[in-house]
């Protein structure tokens, strides 16, 4: 009886759990990548424990791969050669980590899955608890498959009604942190239901568990039904909510949503597009662990057909993963971006956080899909970023300043 | 222990004191030399141990890099104080052994620069015209803040002795 997290913590302990309680509980999988990685490694050298259960331990390189530096390819080394001592094969370097986790099916509905990442919350949209830790917290988990948790209270986001034409999973999370705030779910889980979320592919519902941590939430929920059981290839288990108990509830009228843009310097400083649209933009990122999926990918590929990149705009496109990727090829769309003169890089994290290729400069305006618009964050504290759907991305990328798809001229 | 007062605002995040550009290392003196590199870059210049950082909300949001409240501890400062924490941000410097206070009032009554006492243990903050009391770490945390960090603790017994409480309570 309780919230989704209520239940499966429950579930998952043979005893009821309630908000506040704090439990030790055992893990399904721990992942770390590139990073955080190596202090995750040092933490568990310095235990002087055997490993945990090889199986369950994930890295992922994808924060600076392939490595730009001798530094990061120093990182790298640590990793592998970790690895193969404790003949850990769950070593991959294919995209952004929490897109891995999902295409390998390492996170499950019902499961409880721990990451050395923010926003290793996007799992959620599968109905599984997961949760961002440091490498300490994580470096513990290698040692002994446990954690500890104070079980959280819950925010619940009902979204009634659908969202209309040309409004995303994106444009709701960005809504709804403007409304809670950037610390407005600080502690607690936030569950995602109602109409809109319920008509959402696993892709979307993904976007708003990933957002959740920019808020401050513990963890992003999704009940998992028919579509996460598609998805997960797993058997389907219920955690609908019994009698619960919210915190707060925020009811959203999806209707009435408009393509909303996070603007410099937080996240929860959103405007309608009206408000911001014609901003000169320098440099357009369409990817991320929020936006990068196949979904994503088809919706900048439908405004990019037949059109081409504005000259003033450096436009970047970083699929998820490498099976998006393949995908993606399949489908036409990384010919598409080519064409219309998109840089298309390597799956991972791309420019999302000014470490690799795409950093921009003082003084610059970058409109991202990603997550963050701190001061600094994708390269010099003195540009400004913003924040949008992969819709708005690929048509201001048209036009070189912030753009509603809406208003693009048809293709001659 | 007394030090000196670095103020800073609302919303600090890990990407304002370790940007991600300085953190590709392990290194303690790397981290140590990039802390609040860009957003207050006097900090490390002039850092002397027993000084404290103070700030508004939601310190240590963003990333759950754990290099930004290394950072923070390798410049040996008493602790940091904020009005509130990220959760990741203030579960990763309680893991290391940084100390860290809540209070809602601190950013607003001191200045920059004011000589400050602080207490890590019981929260206690006081200056020279007064004192404030925040908020020390309490439940499990203290428990790994009474061993030192959480390797310490675990170290020590593993999860048995937490269990053990939480079954009493």
């Amino acid at each position: 009886m309780g919230t989704i997290t209520e239940e499966l913590f429950s579930r998952r302990l043979g005893h009821a759990v309630h908000a506040g309680d704090t439990v030790i509980a055992e893990v399904d999988v721990a992942m770390a990548h590139d990073v955080t990685g190596p202090l995750a490694i040092e933490a568990y050298r310095s235990l002087d424990l055997p490993l945990w259960d090889a199986s369950r331990i994930v890295f992922n390189f994808d924060h600076v791969m392939p490595a730009n530096t001798v530094a990061a390819a120093e990182l790298h080394r640590v990793i592998r050669e970790f690895c193969v001592e404790h003949s850990i094969t769950n070593l991959f370097a294919e995209g952004i980590c929490h897109q891995v986790m999902v295409d390998r099916r390492l996170a499950q509905p019902g499961g409880i899955v721990v990451g050395a990442d923010s926003h290793s919350t996007t799992y959620g949209g599968l109905g599984c608890f997961a949760t961002g830790l440091g490498s300490t917290d994580i470096g513990v988990v290698f040692a002994t498959g446990k954690t500890w948790f104070r079980i959280p209270k819950t925010v619940r986001i009902e979204v009634r009604g659908a969202l209309p034409r040309g409004v995303y999973a994106k444009d709701l999370a960005l809504y709804v942190i403007a409304q809670m705030g950037a610390d407005g779910a600080d502690y607690c889980a936030v569950e995602w239901g109602g109409e809109a979320v319920a008509a959402m592919t696993v892709d979307e519902r993904l976007t708003l568990c990933n957002l959740s941590t920019d808020f401050g939430a513990k963890t992003g929920l999704v009940e998992p039904d028919a579509i996460t059981f598609e998805h997960s290839g797993g058997e389907p288990i219920d955690l609908h909510p019994v009698r619960p108990d919210y915190a707060r509830t925020l009811v959203v009228d999806a209707e009435r949503l408009r393509p909303q843009v996070a603007v410099h310097p937080s996240i929860d400083n959103v405007h309608d597009i009206d408000d911001v649209s014609g901003t000169p933009l320098d440099e357009v990122f369409i990817g991320s662990c929020t936006n990068g999926r196949l979904s994503d990918l088809a919706i900048a590929a439908s405004i990019f057909s037949g059109r081409t990149v504005h000259p003033r705009t450096r436009t970047v496109v970083v699929p998820a993963s490498r099976g998006v990727y393949l995908e993606a090829l399949s489908a036409g769309y990384i010919e598409t971006f080519a064409l219309a003169g998109a840089l298309v890089l390597n799956p991972g994290c791309g420019p999302c956080l000014g470490r690799q290729h795409g950093v921009v400069g003082p003084g610059e305006r970058v409109l991202s899909t990603s997550n963050r618009n701190y001061p600094g964050r994708m390269g010099s504290p003195d540009a400004q970023i913003f924040l949008a759907s992969p819709a708005v991305a690929a048509a201001s990328a048209l036009t070189g300043a912030i753009t509603d798809p809406a208003t693009l001229e048809p293709v001659s | 222990m007394s030090g000196r007062v670095f103020l800073l605002g609302d919303g600090v995040s890990t990407d304002a004191i370790m940007p991600g550009r300085y953190n590709v290392t392990t290194d303690p003196d790397a981290l140590r030399r990039s802390c609040l590199i860009e957003a207050r870059p006097d900090f490390v210049q002039t850092v002397q141990p027993g000084d404290v950082i103070v700030a508004g909300r939601n310190f240590g949001c963003g990333s759950s890099r754990e290099h930004a409240p290394l950072s923070i501890k390798r410049n040996a400062v008493a602790a940091v104080i904020a009005a509130s924490f990220a959760r990741i941000f203030y579960r990763n410097a309680v893991n290391i052994g940084l100390p860290v206070i809540r209070c809602a009032d601190a950013h607003r009554v001191l200045r920059d620069g004011d000589e400050v006492t602080v207490d890590a243990l019981t929260g206690m903050i006081t200056t020279a015209t007064g004192t404030l009391h925040g908020e020390p770490p309490s439940g499990v945390a203290l428990r790994i803040i009474e061993a030192g960090s959480l390797i310490d603790l675990i170290r020590r017994g593993g999860w048995s002795a937490l269990e053990e409480e939480r079954r009493v309570s």
